[in-house]
């Protein structure tokens, strides 16, 4: 007979020792799921050719960073994915891009449709003069929703999701021009993600704001990268080297590297990209 | 890799530092040379003053560990060192602790050797400890070269050359077992002989982890604890 409780088996903390490889081991682009995928892409500016044979794949669900000195065409490679280029005179575009399957320069897509769906924040907050809670609710007005329900829904969705809510849920009806720089973007970013984009672009996103503004910013594009997949363009390779999970480094218009972000600040694989990334003459 | 990439930064300031760094640690590295073969002669030759000198000397060792620590810490802090430096700072920050302990043997090796000249000296002289001496000191300096160097395939023939003291030591553990059993009377010194001579084996062993640093420096891949065949192919890139 034993009726002795049995004493509690101690919790000792579990490891999950297979966890550990027997070395490094990089994520590889090729194996995650696709959402942007560029191929063959050229760019030029009247006769000036700006990109240069452009292939890569834009992982779904993660972060990745555009790197490269002024002119090396981030932000030109960028602005392909929501065809902001159009707006530019004298582009011309060849090769193809797929945003989730869909070629986005099928005649068939409308243009701002796409940019719905591709969602883009730039260097200079760019609020408009309206109320924070317009701001948020400009998108879905432009679909034609009306309901005041739905629109409050989703403007406390989407600030909660750019972290904004607090700071401005007793104020609303402000104009959204008194905010700070760092709110403007988080703003701005709200009003990107109202709209449920899939992809959003971030143009040097956090380069006009203080340290602390910057951090916020970070931390919202962790959070953010479960439910988008996120390109950003930053000058600052640090803050590329803690946000992505991928980075592509270009010079003059061409891909030079594109690798696993651990990868490519710890030992990249190209001397230009070595070069540029520890501030060494290139 | 060349070695002169420490010295193309847009920041003169920042080549600066990289440099002083690795200057120090290859001055760090002589100094422990230096100690390792007095603590070895002084043993050798019963020479006590020397032996008193390595240990008194092991501060200096000490010393130069702590401030290259510190000079590293700033320049992560500061510089935020990336790809090719990063893995200088952090090859540094490693070699500089073996550095240390290396010091540490030498100094047990001090310690012993003013033990030992208290006995009588043996007809050999300590033949095996200086040997034994000898190739650790040489396998530290090839170490050391093929840091200044950035030499990988240096690193591996020199982590090839462990085994080599792991058998010499044997070797030496064996005869002074084969002498203790002779002789009851030589028990006393047999043990500091084969203190000494673990103390010897264990700084090859540190020789050896500063090679697996020079190969993550200079090729970005961690190879310890690899068999040395896997170190050799993947310093071959295979």
């Amino acid at each position: 007979m034993n009726d002795e409780p049995n004493p509690e088996p101690q919790e000792t903390p579990s490891f999950d020792f297979s966890s550990l490889g027997s070395g490094t081991s990089y994520r590889k682009v090729e194996e995650e799921p696709v959402s942007i995928e560029v191929h063959d892409l050229n760019l030029f500016y009247g006769e000036k050719q700006a990109l240069f044979d452009i292939s890569m794949n834009i992982a779904r669900h993660r972060v990745t960073a555009f790197i490269g000195p002024s002119g090396c065409g981030k932000s030109t490679l960028l602005r392909c994915f929501n065809r902001m280029n159009d707006l530019v005179e004298g582009v011309r575009i060849e090769g193809s891009i797929r945003i989730e399957g869909n070629d986005i320069h099928d005649r068939q897509v409308n243009v701002a449709d796409l940019r719905r769906r591709v969602g883009m924040v730039f260097q200079k907050p760019n609020p408009f003069p309206k109320s924070i809670y317009e701001n948020v609710a400009y998108g879905l007005r432009l679909q034609g929703v009306k309901s005041r329900a739905v629109l409050d829904e989703v403007v406390e969705r989407s600030l909660r999701g750019a972290a904004l809510w607090d700071e401005v849920k007793n104020r609303l009806d402000d104009n959204a021009l008194g905010l700070s720089g760092g709110q403007q973007q988080r703003l701005v970013i709200a009003r990107a993600i109202a709209v449920e984009p899939e992809v959003l672009l971030l143009d040097e996103p956090a380069s006009a704001l203080d340290p602390i503004s910057t951090l916020k910013i970070e931390e919202l594009i962790y959070e953010l990268k479960d439910r988008f997949t996120i390109v950003i363009v930053t000058h600052n390779m640090q803050q590329a080297a803690r946000v992505s999970d991928f980075t592509a480094f270009m010079y003059m218009g061409e891909l030079v590297e594109y690798d696993d972000t651990n990868k490519l600040f710890t030992n990249p694989s190209r001397k230009q990209t070595e070069d540029y990334i520890t501030g060494r003459y290139g | 890799m060349d070695k002169n990439i420490f010295g193309q930064h847009i920041s003169r300031q920042y080549n600066e530092e990289l440099e002083d760094i690795r200057n120090r640690v290859l001055a760090m590295g002589g100094l422990v040379e230096q100690q390792i073969h007095n603590a070895v002669q002084a043993l050798v030759e019963g020479d006590t003053q020397l032996a008193e000198k390595v240990i008194t000397n092991d501060y200096q060792v000490n010393a130069l560990e702590v401030s290259i620590d510190e000079e590293s810490v700033q320049c992560l802090a500061r510089r935020q060192p990336a790809a090719a430096d990063l893995r200088l700072i952090i090859a540094v920050i490693k070699t500089i602790t073996d550095l240390e302990r290396i010091g540490d043997q030498a100094e047990k090796v001090a310690r012993m050797a003013l033990r030992l000249a208290g006995e009588d000296r043996p007809s050999n002289r300590y033949v095996e400890i200086q040997s034994l001496g000898r190739h650790v000191q040489e396998m530290l300096h090839h170490a050391l070269d093929a840091f200044a160097r950035m030499d990988a395939e240096a690193a591996v023939r020199v982590a090839q050359q462990d085994i080599v003291v792991d058998h010499e030591y044997e070797g030496v553990l064996r005869q002074r077992i084969t002498f203790m059993m002779e002789d009851h009377r030589s028990i006393a010194r047999s043990l500091d002989v084969i203190w000494a001579a673990r103390a010897l084996e264990r700084i090859g062993d540190h020789s050896r982890n500063i090679c697996e640093y020079v190969i993550y420096l200079v090729k970005g891949k961690d190879v310890r604890h690899t068999s040395l065949e896997q170190m050799e192919s993947l310093v071959r890139g295979e």
